[in-house]
Order: structure tokens, then C-alpha cells, then sequence
């Protein structure tokens, strides 16, 4: 089975994105396990500053050479930054997906859409049930 | 080119040299391959002030163009050349006659928009492949305007919502699309501004009619499918299938492009359908060309036939014993407008009625006569050394897996390369999605029994190959122009484009 | 019989081995109330039989070859050199499918290559896709793009009426359903009027260059305004035409697109036709359409493959940028020919030759009688005629006293344009014809009203 990275301090969804919340802003990146199981990405269509996100809802498009994966919010608020350095190095989320490979910051509207989240232990074994 | 040269370049350190230089990288300065002649009227005063300073395009010969363009098609795998079993594409083979046809100069210099009366030929060849396209789907209108399939099947989405719009039924935007289907069938139904539902196969490869039934309600506007489906096979209760459809008031779209396995078996709208597509490069041995042109005409049952893309080819006045009717192209009443400039892609219309005219009504059905016994005589022949996860008599295609429980290693990828290496082009992979490892085989009426044992051959000794030697597989091709390419570089590097960009442009 | 090589020995065999005793058995799921419909259709024919019926066909046409042609107005009679209908002959070419296995599609994947190559030199643009089935749909797809590239935010597309009638309603067609607006082309607004309309719903100005009555008009502000307003410039353009005139590119332009038939294509009654389409390479993700970008293979050579996949309807399904699965690939390959054999200097040539006919040909008119040619802008191939009379009569009589194919009649589309005929000159009308068609309008009223055959 292959070991995949879950740190304890995010939170995931079943969809395989993690966020790590810091105060009212949180960010919020693809797994390693996601990374994975797309193999070589080659590019990420990024959202606008700006923008809101509700939970749930898809934000950006990651893509790799034989497949597109959305990334879906996996907590409401808007948009305060995202990760400029993907347009030109989308491999960050391959090599380093829960630090360089981070996708957007957000400012948290409700912080209770974390509470749902799974924690590392139960997100890894959501992974170990899919291998 | 053969893999021995290239090792030699690359033993030399070398980068090994292209196969072929571009274009560009031919002729010389000055030099150019057409002959023009001098203006006859006197020259007028060109606007210098609107004109642009240089035009980066190659200066060759005649000559260096067809030696150019001579090369670059020996790297090309063709049917003209051999076995094409690609799954769901139909690679029959291209009757010349029909090539013939199309460039007469009374149908390859006649412009579209001339008066209808200096074009009655052209319409009558219109008028005749809109009958037989009826009369084989048993749908009482055809508009022959789309370009391909996809094209077509944009036009019978948006035909089904403008029929539901027309009759107040706004709200019906879902439309069910089983898990097993192409995936032009969701990506039009975005297109047209409506919701997919996707729908689960069952065991056999048909469509659960329980989970049918759950999703069927009065938001749906209707159910796309192909017959016989992306599996291979006949959808067993199909009359069942459309019986639910309709009992909501929804419509049921068919996929044409297995229509090689209908011609005089079944008629469409006998099948309880309303609308559909034809791939005329597929089922009437118009070429693909490298990746089209195709033709997608789109037909219906009367209450759509309103609704047909247009202009359509009608009879304006009704011929007698000594003068033929009158055709001309007539818009329909609440059309959904037109999917393209001008009627259709016309020269492909031409070579589908050579083809239709050579068979005739029997002889079609004798296509898919042989087209289905080219397949399941494959697939019995394959049976027990490849997996089939549907194991029945199957239409026009059978899908096997490229896969084996006891050589893990190797993938349907390893399977269609390696066959390149005895000089076939490789089925279909990786689709349909809903099989693991697909290889989706057609081999089309045209092949001889040769052909067919040729390939299962091929298949046989791969098969083998890859419990005793799987590197030989992996490493496959051996013999083509290329290996395997880069497509991470493709993608990440994104060179499109051999020469500078403007240096206004960069940004 | 025909094209299948089935003996009868072979179908013995072959149902032997499945283990079925017919053909018919073939069919046992079909259900049987419905199976083997009688096709009311002819019997099959001989090759000579067909050859001779379409043969028949083809000569009830009046065609090019034997008139002479002055009607243009989306599809041209231009010269299309003979090399090129031999490449495309070769069966290498076209009987082989769309090049998804890069090691057996080299040669069609490099021809895409140089196509695309070749489309954003003539373009001015960074990158071109392999090709949409015509400049109508070429258009709806930049609508499509423009939309995907401002993510939906905006609703608006402003659309010349210069812009070739078909086109428009084709994108029309294309966006019935995805609440995106057309507007601008009802009327007769110009383009500084296009520009004021310019709003922060707008997402794209659709201007065509020359516009479909054949003249350039001055575009030098259009790119500038659209950006201001965070929209996107589309130029809709004659190929031939950007042989002689400044490119979209140096105009600003964001998305080019046109009908490539005038490369090397036969006008065919209408298709198969080519729709290019050139775009900035910041947008070429969101590009509908096949495109083919360069790599290397495992040894390292060179080699050609078909890129930006994800973005396509087999792998992303309903997320797809458009259902679009094929370029016009042949036709792709025909303009690449053209441009080749053509060239640098060849095109540059056809296009002046255009010029000096059609301007001859409109200033000779503009003597006449009766009639009035618009040169009230820098124009190329095609002007506008007002006559003395409806363009459809004077189109019959053009045909029949002359054997003369006339000009477009615009009060099919624009009902202002009464009397009002679209006249196309290319290199390939000689001087005499064009002098025929200026004798033959200089005193229609000779002919017609004294007309009593048919």
C-alpha cells in the first residue's frame, strides 16, 4: 500500500482537498493522495482574488495530461489570495502539496464549515479504502 | 526510419535528427512554388498606410512541397495501408468512386449561394441522401447540415429543447445519459444549456431500468444512448427503455455512430426514438481525413421535423412525365436555425450517395451483415486468452481488456502499442470508461477473413508476450517513425507554433 | 459483390466458429417484432452505373468551370493549384483517422503543426488550434471561449453587422440556450457606435476585417476601447485579404477566426469548408478544439502530439469546452499546401490581384449609368453595386443573356439594401469577363421585359 501524506494540523474532504485554517483565514491545496492519481500535472486554472467561494462549490480546475479535476471549496468565504507561482510551476502540487502546492487563501465566512471536515486519521484512512 | 538509426544518433551523443524538417526549414529565401499571372487590368494605387510589412510563410518550390508532403504521409498509419480496428469509428474502407464523384467539376465548382434553379443536381444528390437517411431510420425528416457527429448531435439537444420550450415545458432541462456513453453525449448536452444525469449500465452491459426509473421524472427532457451501445451490444429491452422516457414526456435521442450495425436490421424510430445523428464518415465510407471533414446529418419523427436545422432540400413544384420537380432549400417553420454557414458539408453528401447508390437497400443490410460477423467472429476467436467482461453475441464491436490477472504489469496502453510493431493500428483504449482496460475492436465489413485471423493472430501472440517477456510491451512501439512521445512536455511547454510571435504581442 | 470480400466459404466458417448457424442469428436481440425492416430503396448499382447517374447529376449544375463567377459573399472562386488535390489523394492522408496514436500520425500531426504555424503568421496571433468546420462555427466557438475565459461573469457579446449574416446566426444557433446575448447587428450601427455600446456586461466585440460588403474599415480604436472595458476583441477575416493588409495581430486583435476555403479549397456547394481560429497564447487553454503541440519522444526526436487533451469532451465529459471531437482535417491540410506552394510571395501576389480586378471592375461599373458603387472606404475583393433595378433580376438576366453568375443579392439580409448587389472579383475573373459583366450591365432594359423564352 502506498504511504500518502496527511498532516495532523488540516482538515480534509472526501474530494481530497485539505485546509488549514490559521485565524479567519484559511488555506486550502489538493492532497497527496490526489496528486498522485493524477500523476504530472501540467496545469491549474486559478480563480480571481476577489472572488467567493461557497463550500462545495468548484473553484479551480487542476489538470494533468489525461485528466481535469475540479477543486471544490471546502469551506465558504472569499478569496484573498491564490498561488501564483502554479501558473508557471504547477509540478509545486506534485513535489509539495500541503506547502509551495498550496492553491488559494480564503478569509472564512462561516468557520463552522470546518467542524465536518475529516481529520488526518479518518482522511487516511478514506485513502487506504480507495488503493 | 527504423530504431536502429536512431540508436545510432543517440549512441553518437547526438540529439537524433527529425524525421522530417518542417516546412519552414526547406526552400531558400526568394523562392516560391506558384505561378501567377501578371494583373491584365491596370493596376489601381495599393493602400500602403493599411498594409502589413511581411508575411512569414515558406518560399519552396513546387517540388519541395511535394516531396515534403510525400514524406510526411509514409508516417502515416492509413486503412489504405491495413487493418484499422478502431472501436466506434468505423475505419471501413474509402471506395475511390467515390473521391471521383466529389470533384466533378458540377459539384466541386458550384458555389453555395448560386440561384437554386442552376443548381438542381446538386440538390436532387441532397434531396436522395435525405430519403435514404429516412427511410433507413424510419424518421420522417432530415436536415443534412451538420458538419460530424458531434455537430449533429448538438442539433437533435437543441432540436428536444425547442420542442419542450414550444410546448410550455421550459422547465424540463435534464437529460439521462448512461454511464457507458461517448463523451460527446454529456459535453453537447452543456452545450445546449442542460443538465446531465448519468445512468448506470448493469451486469450484462444494458442500462438498469430500475435506476432508470428513479431518475425519470418531469424536470427530464430526454434520454441519449447509442445502439448498440458503447459495449457492443443491443440494448435487450430497449422498447422498454423508451416506454419509461416517454411515459415523463421526455424524448429519446440516438447516437448514431453504431449505425454500421443497423442498416436493415432495425429502424430507429421503430425502436421508439424521435431523433438521431449519422456519421456519414463512419457508416457511409466517406474518409475521416486525418480528423475530418465528417457529415452529421440529424434526423426526426414528424413532431420534431419542425424543429430540423436548416435549410432543408425540398421539392418547390412536383415534376411530371417530361420535366423533374423543382428542388430548393426551405428553412423549417420553428427551426432551431442554422448549425453552419451554407447546407451541409456537400462533398461528403456526394460521396455517401455514391456509396448508398453501389449497395442499394439489400446491400446495405448486407453491411451490417458482415460487419457483425467480422466482430463476433473476432471475438470468439479472442474469447478465453483476453478478458471480456460481456460475453455475448455483440454488434459491430466487442470490448475485451488489455489486461491479465496474472501479469499485472501489463496495460491496455502496452497492448495497443506492441500491435503497431506487427503493423496494425490499435483498437480503441481506455474506452468504454465503465470497462477497465478497454480495448474496443471493430473491424468493419470491408476486412476479409484473412484480415480478421491476421489481427486475432497478433493479438494471440501479444498475449503471450506479455506473461513472457512484459518489457518487450512496455517499451513498445519498436518499429514506428517515433517511440512513445512526451505529452507532460507537450503540455507544459505548449509549443504550438514554429516561428517568432509579433513582438507587439508579448506581454 | 461491392465492397465486402466475404466468399461463401469464409461466412461458413466464420459462423461455425461463433457458433451460430446464420447471419440472421446474429440479430436474435433486436426485438423480433421490429427486426429486418424491408428498405424501400433502390437495388445496388454497378461503379459505371453510378458513375454515369452522378454524372448526369453534376452536368445539371451550372457551374464555375464553364460560367463566369462574380458572387462571393462567404465562399470564393479562387485558384486552387494542382498540387494540392494530389496530396490530398494520397491515402496516407485521408483514410487515415484522428492522429489519438502519435507513433503511427506523425505525418498528420506535423502537417497540423505547420497549419497552426502558419494561421498565426498570416493571423499575427501566437497560436492557432487545428480547425473548426467552418468561419461560422469557428465564430460560435470564440463566443464559447471568450465566455470560458471570463469565467461567465459577463453576458454580452457586441456583433458588427458587417459580419457575414450566417455567421451571426450560427453563433445565434450555438447559444440559444446559454444566456448569452447577442447585440449591435440589427441596425446599421458603425464601429464607433459598436464601441460606445461597450459596457461592463460586454464580454467580446466581434468586428470583421474587411466586413461582409468587402471594405476595411478603421479598427485602430476597437482593440484599445474593448480592453478599457475588460472585454475581448474578435476580428472575423479573409484569409486572402491578411496576403496584402495589416494583421489582426497588429490590430490588437484577442481571437481571430475565418473560412478557410479560400486556401486551396473548392467552393463544393457549401463544404466541407475550413473555420481557423488564432487566438493570444494566454488564452489557448481554454481553446475548443484539437490542438497539436511539439515534444520529443523516448529517444529523444522531435515529435508531434495532440495537447491540452483534459480540456476535450472524451475526458472531461460535461466540463468539456465544447463537444467538438474532429478538426476539418483534410481541409487543414489542403490550406497548408496552399500556404506552402503559395508561400510568402504567392499570396501577397493572389491578393493584389484581387485588388486591381475588383477595383477595376468597381470603377468601370461606377461609369455606368443607373449605378452606384460604394467607395466610400478602402475596400478589396468585393463591393457594393446599387442598381436600377433588383438585384435578382438583373442576376437572371446576367445568367441567362450572358452566362454570367452575378453578384450577391443583399436584400435577402439587409431589407434596406433594396437594388443592392455584392460583387465579388478575384484573380480569377480575367479582364474580359469583367468587361462582359460591365457591357452586359450597361443596358439590362434591352434584354429584360422583351424576354419571352424561358
Amino acid at each position: 500500500m502506498a504511504d500518502w501524506k496527511t498532516p495532523d494540523n488540516a482538515k480534509y474532504t472526501e474530494n481530497d482537498e485539505w485546509i488549514i485554517v490559521s485565524g479567519d483565514t484559511a488555506k486550502i491545496g489538493l492532497t497527496d493522495y490526489a496528486q498522485d492519481q493524477l500523476s504530472d500535472i501540467v496545469f491549474v486554472d486559478l480563480p480571481d482574488v476577489g472572488d467567493s467561494v461557497s463550500k462545495g462549490e468548484a473553484f479551480a480546475t487542476v489538470e494533468s495530461v489525461k485528466a481535469a479535476s475540479d477543486v471544490y471549496a471546502p469551506a465558504s468565504g472569499e478569496i484573498i489570495a491564490v498561488n501564483s507561482k502554479l501558473d508557471d510551476t504547477p509540478e509545486l502540487i506534485n513535489s509539495d502539496p500541503f506547502g509551495n502546492g498550496w492553491i488559494i487563501e480564503i478569509k472564512l465566512s462561516s468557520p463552522n464549515d470546518v467542524k465536518n471536515l475529516l481529520d488526518a486519521a479518518a482522511y487516511a484512512q478514506h485513502c487506504a479504502a480507495r488503493a | 526510419m527504423t530504431e536502429e538509426l536512431i540508436l545510432t544518433d543517440v549512441k553518437n551523443g547526438a540529439a537524433p535528427q527529425p524525421l522530417e524538417p518542417l516546412i519552414y526549414d526547406l526552400g531558400a529565401p526568394g523562392r516560391t512554388g506558384a505561378i501567377l499571372p501578371k494583373p491584365d487590368v491596370p493596376e489601381s494605387p495599393l493602400p500602403t498606410e493599411l498594409m502589413r510589412s511581411d508575411l512569414d510563410l515558406p518560399e519552396v518550390s513546387e517540388m519541395d512541397v511535394v516531396r515534403h508532403f510525400l514524406r510526411l504521409s509514409k508516417l502515416n498509419y492509413s486503412i489504405d495501408q491495413g487493418f484499422y480496428p478502431l472501436g466506434s469509428c468505423t475505419m471501413k474502407y474509402n471506395p475511390k468512386l467515390n473521391e471521383d464523384m466529389a470533384r466533378l467539376p458540377g459539384f466541386a465548382q458550384v458555389h453555395p449561394l448560386q440561384d437554386p434553379a442552376t443548381v438542381q443536381g446538386a440538390l436532387r444528390v441532397m434531396y436522395e441522401v435525405q430519403n435514404w437517411l429516412a427511410e433507413i431510420s424510419g424518421f420522417k425528416g432530415v436536415s443534412l447540415q451538420p458538419a460530424a457527429g458531434a455537430h449533429g448531435e448538438f442539433a437533435g439537444i437543441l432540436m428536444i429543447r425547442a420542442y419542450h420550450v414550444a410546448n410550455g415545458d421550459a422547465h424540463r432541462k435534464k437529460i439521462i445519459i448512461p454511464d457507458s456513453a461517448h463523451g460527446t453525449n454529456p459535453a453537447t448536452t452543456s452545450m445546449a444549456g442542460l443538465e446531465v444525469v448519468e445512468v448506470k449500465s448493469d451486469a450484462n452491459g444494458d442500462v438498469d431500468l430500475d435506476e432508470l426509473r428513479k431518475v425519470c421524472g418531469e424536470d427530464m427532457a430526454g434520454m441519449m444512448i447509442t445502439v448498440p451501445n458503447t459495449l457492443g451490444v443491443f440494448e435487450t429491452r430497449i422498447k422498454e427503455i423508451a416506454e419509461i422516457v416517454h411515459g415523463c414526456g421526455g424524448l429519446m435521442y440516438m447516437d448514431g455512430a453504431n449505425m454500421n450495425a443497423m442498416l436493415g436490421i432495425a429502424k430507429p424510430a421503430e425502436l421508439g426514438f424521435d431523433v438521431m445523428h449519422y456519421n456519414l464518415h463512419k457508416t457511409f465510407s466517406t474518409p475521416h481525413g486525418g480528423g475530418g471533414p465528417g457529415s452529421g446529418p440529424v434526423a426526426a419523427v414528424e413532431k420534431l421535423v419542425p424543429f430540423l436545422p436548416g435549410p432543408i432540400v425540398t421539392v418547390i413544384e412536383e415534376g411530371n412525365d417530361e420535366e423533374p420537380p423543382l428542388y430548393g432549400l426551405t428553412t423549417p417553420a420553428k427551426s432551431i436555425g442554422a448549425m453552419k454557414a451554407f447546407w451541409g458539408n456537400f462533398g461528403m453528401l456526394v460521396r455517401a450517395f455514391a456509396y448508398m447508390s453501389i449497395y442499394g437497400g439489400e446491400g446495405l443490410k448486407s453491411v451490417t451483415q458482415h460487419a457483425v460477423l467480422n466482430a463476433n467472429y473476432m471475438r470468439a476467436r479472442v474469447k478465453g486468452v483476453y478478458p471480456m467482461p460481456f460475453d455475448r453475441i455483440c454488434g459491430h464491436e466487442f470490448v475485451c481488456q488489455g489486461h491479465f490477472p496474472d501479469a499485472e504489469g501489463i496495460h491496455a496502453l502496452d497492448i495497443s502499442k506492441r500491435l503497431m510493431d506487427y503493423n496494425f493500428h490499435p483498437p480503441t483504449n481506455y474506452f468504454p470508461l465503465i470497462v477497465p482496460e478497454a480495448l474496443l475492436i471493430e473491424p468493419t465489413e470491408t476486412e476479409s477473413k484473412e484480415a480478421c485471423d491476421a489481427f486475432v493472430e497478433a493479438l494471440l501472440a501479444i498475449a503471450t508476450e506479455a506473461h513472457e517477456n512484459p518489457d518487450l510491451l512496455h517499451e513498445a512501439p519498436h518499429s514506428t517513425p517515433v517511440g512513445r512521445v512526451d505529452d507532460v512536455r507537450a503540455a507544459k511547454q505548449l509549443v504550438l507554433c514554429c516561428r517568432p510571435t509579433l513582438p507587439s504581442l508579448n506581454e | 459483390m461491392t465492397y465486402i470480400p466475404h466468399t461463401d466459404a469464409d461466412r461458413e466458417a466464420m459462423l461455425k466458429t461463433i457458433g451460430v448457424q446464420s447471419l440472421d442469428d446474429l440479430f436474435d436481440r433486436v426485438p423480433p417484432d421490429v427486426r429486418f425492416p424491408k428498405l424501400n430503396l433502390p437495388d445496388g448499382l454497378s461503379e459505371m452505373e453510378v458513375a454515369w447517374e452522378m454524372g448526369g447529376l453534376a452536368s445539371a449544375n451550372v457551374s464555375a468551370n464553364e460560367y463566369a463567377i462574380f458572387l462571393g459573399a462567404g465562399a470564393y472562386h479562387h485558384f486552387i493549384p494542382s498540387v494540392i488535390n494530389h496530396i490530398l489523394l494520397r491515402g496516407e492522408f485521408y483514410t487515415a483517422y484522428t492522429p489519438y496514436q502519435p507513433e503511427l500520425s506523425q505525418g498528420t500531426l506535423q502537417a497540423i503543426f505547420e497549419y497552426q504555424s502558419m494561421i498565426a503568421q498570416l493571423t499575427g496571433m501566437e497560436a492557432a488550434n487545428a480547425s473548426h468546420y467552418d468561419g461560422a462555427t469557428a465564430l460560435a466557438e470564440a463566443v464559447t471561449m471568450a465566455n470560458a475565459q471570463l469565467k461567465g461573469k459577463r453576458n454580452k457579446v457586441i456583433v458588427s453587422p458587417g459580419v457575414n449574416p450566417m455567421y451571426r446566426a450560427v453563433a445565434r444557433t450555438y447559444h440559444q440556450n446559454t444566456g448569452i446575448k447577442f447585440v449591435g447587428d440589427k441596425g446599421s450601427a458603425t464601429i464607433p457606435d459598436l464601441i460606445d455600446m461597450l459596457d461592463a456586461d460586454s464580454m467580446m466585440l466581434v468586428v470583421s476585417y474587411p466586413n461582409f460588403f468587402g471594405q476595411i474599415d478603421d479598427l485602430s480604436k476597437a482593440a484599445e476601447a474593448a480592453h478599457n472595458a475588460g472585454a475581448l476583441l474578435c476580428l472575423v477575416v479573409d484569409p486572402i485579404a491578411l496576403g496584402l493588409f495589416k494583421s489582426p495581430g497588429e490590430l490588437g486583435a484577442d481571437i481571430v477566426v475565418g473560412e478557410g476555403q479560400p486556401l486551396g479549397i473548392p467552393m463544393s456547394f457549401g463544404g466541407p469548408y475550413l473555420g481557423f481560429f488564432a487566438t493570444r497564447k494566454k488564452y489557448v487553454r481554454n481553446i475548443a478544439g484539437r490542438v497539436v503541440g511539439e515534444t520529443v519522444d523516448k529517444h529523444g526526436r522531435r515529435a508531434f502530439v495532440m495537447t491540452l487533451r483534459p480540456r476535450e469532451q472524451d475526458i472531461r465529459r460535461e466540463k468539456a469546452t465544447s463537444n467538438i471531437c474532429t478538426n476539418q482535417g483534410l481541409m487543414a491540410l489542403a490550406a497548408c499546401v496552399y500556404m506552402s506552394v503559395m508561400g510568402k510571395h504567392g499570396i501577397r501576389q493572389v491578393a493584389e490581384l484581387c485588388y486591381h480586378k475588383a477595383h477595376y471592375a468597381a470603377h468601370e461599373i461606377s461609369k455606368l449609368k443607373g449605378y452606384q458603387v460604394d467607395m466610400s472606404k478602402p475596400f478589396f475583393k468585393e463591393f457594393v453595386v446599387t442598381c436600377p433595378r433588383p438585384a435578382q433580376e438583373l442576376n437572371d438576366y446576367l445568367l441567362e443573356h450572358w452566362g454570367i453568375i452575378g453578384g450577391y443579392d443583399l436584400s435577402k439580409d439587409y431589407p434596406g439594401r433594396k437594388n443592392q448587389m455584392l460583387i465579388a472579383v478575384t484573380e480569377m475573373n480575367t479582364k474580359d469577363e469583367i468587361d462582359t459583366l460591365v457591357e452586359a450591365l450597361r443596358d439590362p432594359d434591352a434584354h429584360i421585359g422583351h424576354d419571352h423564352h424561358h
